[in-house]
């Protein structure tokens, strides 16, 4: 039992410390290598715009079932028209950043960790060494940079297509005043809660991709291996998001005390 | 010319590699034969550097390959062309773009130049008129002539074969030796395949080593080795087995 817990301890900080190292090549080469935008670009459209219906659909739900939930409350106490600036404030600030990536880590991260994953086991990844071509360069970077440049976007649109979405089952369904609705959203929705939602997906993006790429670079030889990889790179970044989400909100308000 | 000097290499408590040291001439063409899981393929690999040995070290034309980092074995790689044992095309690319990879990441060829090579590499390697397909429309032994097309594309000093004519049909193993001698003998290039393909090992080697228990077992001609007497060697290219051998380190 204690060697297990010994070899369980050890994998750990080997592969935190192997993490660490992937994270330097990446900040390395974006400093000495100039980034191929042509790469960028296919990364960030098999990223971006491919993910953009799951992301919208996400959107749009996470925004009605909040506007609902927020009404029957709300309408206890006659404040119906401060509905949409709950929706607001919640999806702009935390709801959309951490459902948009939780959603891209579950479609984008296990697609790039099985893709690298399947080039390891079949030596692409040595025959692009043999290239003269460097993985990280190549393969890492512009996956790295591709999302934490459409997170940002994808979450604004999720945020948007949310407060649609609320704004239609509160006028429609709900039977709020719709002038109510939108003036105490504007009044209540301060560009800091946006910008803080978005600040926080450039850092989710970076784990997201942080950690796909690492499992798919080191993932076990075969099938199995490389099952794996994709399932362990969807939870780990799952968790990771959730967990510096916390520590990077109370830093943010920290910085931002208007938050 | 590549010097290897008492190379080790252990993964875990496993020990492949025990102290292999041998040197290749320019222009040479050396296979290196020994049984399946013997670290035939992890030898080749450490000769290019894609893996880091534990002890000793490999030196090319002269300068060590030890402690150099990813970006400064990139430089030396340009050495070397590799074809690998199913070949590692690249699923993303069709065979033009598989073949001029590396012309293309470059960034400095006019326009039209890589397609003319790629078209000339193809020619040479018999395959003509495919550029435009994908990895998963060919057949094995397509997939080593374009890996081999890949390799060569850029003409390197040093060719590497990984198996090169495992899973193939001995028509197909035939054609990819004469195929891996013509490209030898027009390029003029030092050449090291690993196999366990006696037959092909005779086709394609001037000179043979036998990698046994983690060393140089035998550094012989073709014709010294079929001929010789040693008992480890004797069986091996004669594919004797004794009931109670191991079939592998």
């Amino acid at each position: 039992m204690t060697t297990l817990a010994k070899q369980f301890v050890n994998e750990w900080f080997c592969g935190l410390g192997r993490g660490a190292l992937l994270c330097r090549d990446i900040f390395s080469s974006l400093c000495k290598v100039k980034p191929v935008w042509h790469d960028i670009l296919d990364e960030m459209y098999f990223i971006g715009v491919k993910s953009q219906s799951v992301v919208a659909i996400t959107g749009a739900f996470t925004g009605m079932v909040l506007c609902a939930q927020t009404y029957f409350q709300f309408h206890k106490v006659k404040m119906d028209t401060a509905t949409l600036a709950v929706v607001s404030v919640g999806m702009g600030s935390e709801l959309g950043p951490v459902l948009t990536s939780l959603m891209v880590a579950g479609r984008v991260g296990a697609a790039i960790a099985a893709e690298l994953g399947t080039m390891r086991v079949t030596e692409q990844i040595d025959a692009l060494r043999t290239l003269a071509a460097h993985p990280i360069d190549y393969l890492i970077v512009p996956r790295f940079l591709a999302t934490m440049l459409v997170m940002p976007l994808l979450t604004a649109l999720s945020v948007c297509v949310g407060i649609l979405a609320a704004y239609i089952v509160g006028v429609f369904l709900l039977g709020i005043n719709s002038t109510g609705l939108w003036y105490n959203m504007l009044r209540h929705t301060n560009m800091i809660d946006i910008s803080c939602g978005l600040i926080k997906t450039f850092i989710f993006g970076a784990i997201i991709a942080v950690v796909a790429c690492y499992k798919g670079l080191n993932c076990a030889e075969g099938a199995e291996g490389v099952g794996r990889a994709t399932t362990e790179a969807v939870v780990y970044s799952s968790i990771a998001i959730l967990i510096s989400n916390f520590f990077l909100t109370m830093l943010l308000n920290a910085l931002l005390p208007t938050l | 010319m590549i010097e290897v000097r008492d190379l080790k290499k252990s993964f875990g408590p496993v020990p492949v590699l025990q102290g292999v040291t041998f040197t290749v001439q320019k222009g040479e063409a050396v296979v290196i034969i020994g049984a399946s899981g013997g670290g035939k393929s992890i030898l080749l690999k450490h000769l290019i550097g894609l893996i880091t040995p534990d002890q000793g070290e490999v030196c090319i034309d002269g300068r060590s390959m030890a402690g150099l980092n990813e970006r400064q074995l990139l430089q030396i790689r340009r050495k070397f062309g590799m074809l690998f044992q199913g070949a590692a095309l690249f699923d993303s690319l069709n065979v033009e773009q598989n073949i001029g990879f590396i012309l293309d990441r470059e960034q400095n060829h006019p326009p039209g130049e890589i397609a003319q090579r790629v078209a000339e590499v193809l020619e040479l390697v018999g395959l003509a008129g495919i550029g435009k397909k994908w990895p998963a429309e060919l057949s094995g032994g397509m997939r080593k002539r374009v890996g081999l097309a890949r390799a060569i594309i850029y003409h390197p000093e040093i060719l590497l074969y990984d198996e090169p004519t495992t899973g193939l049909d001995p028509i197909a193993a035939d054609a990819i030796d004469q195929l891996i001698a013509r490209v030898g003998d027009t390029f003029k290039i030092t050449s090291i395949a690993v196999t366990h393909d006696m037959r092909s090992a005779r086709r394609i080697g001037r000179r043979i080593l036998m990698l046994h228990q983690g060393r140089i077992y035998a550094d012989e001609p073709p014709d010294d080795m079929f001929k010789s007497s040693d008992p480890v060697i004797h069986r091996f290219v004669n594919g004797i087995y004794e009931p109670g051998e191991q079939f592998s380190l």
